[in-house]
């Protein structure tokens, strides 16, 4: 076992893993933060797309041990809690982007990574950047018009929080 | 997957010497093939060597007419910052995967397994890379041996590659639609001394030169110029995704492509010695 320590959603975490504890793991079983979630667990889903020092990973194939002394945001970290949703959440509510919701907390983690990158993206550059992210409920039309509508709503910088 | 424990030097001497102390220890780099091999019990290290605090390692430095590509750079890194010098290695780093792999994945794990669907392998091929390693320096020739085979000893670890730029290029794919890896990939790379055509996802033996197209554009750069060329079936790869010919038939398709794309887009005159 060791000892690991690092920010999660703004907040000073340690707890004890294995060596083969999987940052979703430690997120989810240790932390309790179970909105990030295990679809597939061989990197193709997404649904565990989470930021580690701004970058989406995908924490089921990551280390925790790996994240040790970074800064990770999970879609708790999104909004607080009984505050309004961020924007990006927002957008999937008014535009149905979900439907059974599992895919969900990767979608808007994913989409949040992308908007902190390209601030006004293309329909194009927003289902490229869905490569790595499953829906099997939507079609993906109605996700892609909610990032795309989120996009709109957010300040010219596309501030990092959501 | 079974317990192993995970260590975090700050130097390559440290890593090294950890992996000289534990003859079943494993390099971690991004980990994007590493972790779902050890999910799969295909893999049971005792001890796992992450290259990830080793800052050395990690880094795109731009140097006349090359480029050196620090081994734990990601896809994501290269994407961006082999943008200018090196847009068809650009394009390449940023087409594998998804972008979430991208931000892990780095360019020495990619050639360290040496995949024979991963796109790396094709790149280092067609521009006549080095492999810089903990030992010594391989020519991207000597370096890929067969299937997830390759030159490096046990406890030798890639530190950089050094990729010299070529006047144009191009990297096409035709992507497995589930995996997304290459189910043929072809690198075409134009330098003073000649074209270099390098193939990824085909190769019954991994990555591979194919010398008769480049013999055929050396003379003439033309699409045309390959029609008459035919790869031999019996050294192509075949799965259930795709025979030997239906690969030999894409290799071909997409070499043509990628010439007639560098006739369209290429600088003026990069084509001409």
């Amino acid at each position: 076992m060791t000892t690991i320590s690092m920010q999660v959603n703004g907040k000073a975490v340690s707890g004890n893993v294995e060596g083969r504890t999987l940052l979703v793991g430690f997120l989810r079983d240790h932390l309790g933060l179970t909105g990030t979630h295990v679809g597939c667990d061989t990197s193709q889903c997404g649904a565990c797309v989470v930021h580690v020092d701004g970058l989406a990973v995908k924490a089921c194939t990551m280390f925790a041990a790996e994240a040790e002394g970074a800064e990770v945001t999970t879609i708790e970290g999104m909004a607080e809690p009984g505050a309004p949703l961020g924007p990006i959440q927002q957008a999937f509510q008014d535009h149905h982007g979900l439907q059974c919701g599992f895919c969900t907390p990767g979608m808007v983690m994913s989409a949040a990574a992308l908007l902190r990158e390209v601030p006004r993206p293309s329909e194009a550059q927003v289902r490229d950047y869905l490569e790595g992210n499953l829906c099997r409920c939507t079609g993906y039309h109605n996700i892609v018009r909610a990032i795309l509508a989120a996009a709109e709503t957010r300040g010219p910088q596309g501030e990092a929080q959501a | 997957m079974y317990d192993v424990e995970i260590t975090r030097p700050l130097t390559l001497e440290a890593a090294l010497r950890l992996l000289e102390e534990a003859p079943d220890g494993q390099v971690l780099a991004g980990g994007q093939t590493l972790i779902p091999t050890l999910k799969q019990r295909l893999a049971a290290p005792e001890l796992l060597v992450s290259l990830g605090r080793i800052e050395d390692l990690r880094g795109v430095s731009h140097q006349p007419g090359m480029l050196v590509i620090g081994a734990a750079t990601t896809h994501a890194t290269v994407a961006r910052d082999a943008a200018e010098a090196y847009p068809a290695l650009a394009a390449l780093a940023g087409g594998i995967g998804d972008p979430a792999v991208r931000n892990r994945g780095t360019i020495g794990g990619s050639l360290a397994n040496n995949d024979p669907a991963a796109c790396y392998p094709a790149a280092v091929l067609a521009s006549g890379a080095t492999i810089v390693t903990s030992a010594r320096e391989i020519a991207a020739e000597e370096f890929f041996d067969g299937l997830f085979t390759t030159a490096l000893d046990e406890g030798e670890i890639i530190t950089a590659v050094r990729v010299p730029v070529p006047r144009a290029a191009a990297y096409l794919k035709f992507a497995q639609p589930a995996s997304r890896f290459a189910l043929a990939g072809v690198f075409v790379a134009v330098f003073d001394a000649g074209v270099r055509v390098a193939v990824t996802g085909a190769g019954d033996d991994g990555v591979f030169r194919w010398e008769e197209a480049e013999a055929a554009l050396d003379r003439r750069f033309d699409p045309e110029a390959l029609a008459p060329l035919a790869l031999d079936e019996d050294a192509i790869m075949g799965d259930i995704h795709a025979g030997p010919a239906y690969r030999a038939h894409l290799v071909k398709l997409l070499t043509r492509r990628a010439v007639d794309e560098l006739l369209r887009n290429a600088a003026p005159g990069a084509l001409r010695g």
